[in-house]
């Protein structure tokens, strides 16, 4: 079996380094993974697309990915301006980086028939605020992404954040990881409690 | 040790260990992150015993590489698409001075039109330039076939190209077994020149040659390749041996025993195509996939025997000779000669465009019913090529044909002139 995930960001982001990242999890818990972003030339600002693979064996396919079963959204203003959701299979996980909910987007019809656990909205750019000091929601959105798929373990986020960065930078990241992994485990008890009710 | 990378890190890391003297580049674009991440390592002292020389063009870069590489230092350079080419002077010095210099291409288109995606133009432009052409399928193999290629091109003293899929691969991250420097020593001595500028014993090395022995030099480059088509197994054998896997090789089959019909194709897309296949072998189909690694020496032999049994052929190539139509399938259609077997050309990938499962899925399935052209463009938009024809027909000043389409397609608000 192939898990896909499709993140979408704007140049500047971080939303290649976080496909990269969330290989290196997958990687670190002994599965095959493959990252890479759609080309283009790079611009601050401009709308960017990464890709992520994970799988169990070995990973040839090299087209890129037209049926997510996850999306991480980086930027909500996204959400208006390119067809992100574009092949998400059915129940698809979806994350976006906002402090609304899928209601306030406008977007909850698209869903309705949807699993609401797989759909979460986290802070990221507040959180990397209040952690980092800039507004890279990138590490932060992939430790949201694992808490709400469980595809890899907060652990492994973790490592992949070390594997990537040092010093005050990697602290920073992994404290605001951990942050946004409690803030959707939280979310999803709230749901549970509301569907139990 | 096994480690989650990117492809361009990958090669950067493996190039280190096979000890290189002389590294030189133009480190602007078209250029990869393998320079950097080399020039990096001889800044802290990791690659020790090596020059990073940045220079001002890649014309000056291959002309550095030929020059370390005459005085008896292993050379290294790498470029992509445009850097290339405009060192194909110096391109074609390297190989008819028999200096074994390994490069990397991180494959690209040609412009215009101004395109920084991948595909296979760049490396086919330099297809006859007597350097010899090894493909990669993946980024172990990029890794791996650097390797190789330095042991390789050291032995028959002609230089080699390392072709991996710009971006596909370059920039892609995935696990790469990077050796440890002890395997490498084992399996790569150090350079042994066969010809080499020594003031101790003065030598000049590029004479001019006339009619009455230039066919015999060429002459002796073919042969010194043809030597190659032997070496090239072995030395995949050898590392086999040494590394514990398989890489490199003349060319590399798969589920073709009992097939019908075989796909062939160069670099990355080989694994899209072999999951189509595993796709279709579900559905009952004889099919399989002949990668082609080494493009030159071209394994015409090789070729030969493994498509003995198919009834057809079909190329998948990510180039083609405008005016002609494919260039790796020409080249296999040799290997085919007087056998009654078909042959498709299939031009894919060109400029970055993607080649998915579900497009070749459709391809094959119309080539195993025989109902493919001889060339077939995949995926080819033909309602906007022929809104352009169109266009031409009505107007005598149709205007640039890339801005043409870029505005039919609504891609750019190119503003008409």
């Amino acid at each position: 079996m192939m898990f896909q995930v499709r993140i979408h960001g704007r140049g500047g982001q971080g939303c290649v380094t976080g496909a990269e990242m969330l290989s290196i999890a997958a990687f670190l818990e002994g599965k095959r993974a493959q990252a890479f972003p759609s080309f283009g030339s790079e611009r601050t600002g401009a709308p960017v697309v990464a890709f992520c693979r994970i799988a169990d064996r070995e990973i040839r396919l090299r087209e890129p990915i037209m049926q997510p079963d996850g999306l991480i959204i980086q930027d909500p203003t996204l959400l208006y301006q390119a067809d992100v959701f574009n092949g998400l299979v059915p129940d698809g996980y979806v994350l976006i980086n906002t402090r609304k909910n899928f209601d306030d987007l406008g977007i909850s019809e698209r869903f309705s028939n949807w699993n609401h656990a797989h759909l979460c909205t986290v802070p990221a750019t507040e959180i990397a605020m209040e952690h980092i000091g800039r507004p890279l929601p990138n590490a932060i959105l992939l430790a949201a992404f694992a808490a709400m798929s469980g595809v890899v373990s907060l652990d492994s986020v973790h490592a992949a954040i070390r594997a990537k960065f040092s010093g005050k930078v990697a602290a920073g990241n992994i404290a605001a990881a951990s942050a946004a992994y409690d803030y959707v485990k939280h979310e999803l008890e709230d749901y549970a409690c509301a569907e139990a009710m | 040790m096994l480690k989650q990378c990117e492809g361009s890190h990958a090669v950067a890391a493996t190039v280190a260990l096979c000890r290189p003297e002389v590294i030189c580049a133009y480190p602007i674009s078209p250029q990869t992150h393998i320079v950097e991440g080399l020039s990096e390592m001889v800044r802290d002292g990791t690659l020790q015993g090596c020059e990073f020389i940045n220079v001002e063009s890649e014309f000056a870069a291959m002309s550095v590489a030929i020059g370390a590489s005459a005085t008896g230092a292993r050379s290294y350079t790498a470029t992509a698409s445009q850097g290339l080419l405009f060192m194909a002077e110096a391109v074609w010095n390297a190989s008819g001075l028999g200096l074994p210099i390994v490069m990397t291409l991180a494959n690209r288109a040609i412009g215009a039109p101004i395109n920084i995606w991948n595909d296979h133009t760049d490396a086919m432009s330099m297809r006859d330039a007597g350097w010899l052409q090894l493909f990669a399928e993946n980024n172990q193999e990029a890794a791996d076939l650097h390797i190789q290629a330095f042991r390789l091109a050291e032995e028959i003293s002609l230089p080699i190209m390392v072709c991996m899929d710009g971006f596909i691969l370059t920039h892609a991250y995935e696990q790469v077994d990077i050796p440890t420097q002890e395997q490498v020593d084992a399996y790569l001595p150090p350079y042994e020149p066969r010809q080499v500028l020594d003031p101790r014993e003065p030598v000049s090395i590029g004479a001019m040659v006339g009619p009455e022995a230039f066919t015999e030099v060429r002459y002796l480059a073919h042969a010194r390749q043809m030597q190659a088509l032997d070496l090239i197994p072995q030395l995949a054998t050898e590392f086999r041996q040494q590394f514990g896997r398989d890489s490199g090789g003349l060319i590399r089959t798969y589920c073709t025993d009992d097939a019908v019909t075989i796909v062939v194709a160069l670099g990355s897309v080989l694994g899209t195509i072999k999951d189509t296949v595993d796709d279709l072998r579900e559905a009952g189909h004889k099919i399989g996939v002949l990668g082609i690694t080494s493009f030159r020496p071209f394994p015409t032999n090789a070729i030969r025997h493994a498509t003995r049994n198919a009834h057809r052929v079909v190329v998948v190539e990510k180039c083609f000779a405008v005016g002609v139509g494919g260039i790796v399938s020409r080249d296999v259609r040799t290997a085919m000669r007087d056998r009654p077997q078909r042959l498709y050309g299939v031009v894919a990938g060109l400029g970055g465009r993607a080649i998915t499962k579900s497009s070749l899925h459709g391809l094959l399935l119309k080539a195993m019913d025989d109902e493919l052209e001889q060339l077939t463009f995949l995926d080819l938009d033909w309602n906007a090529v022929n809104r352009e024809l169109e266009r031409e027909r009505q107007t005598r000043r149709s205007g640039p044909i890339a801005e043409n389409l870029l505005r039919d397609l609504g891609v750019v608000a190119a503003g008409a002139v």
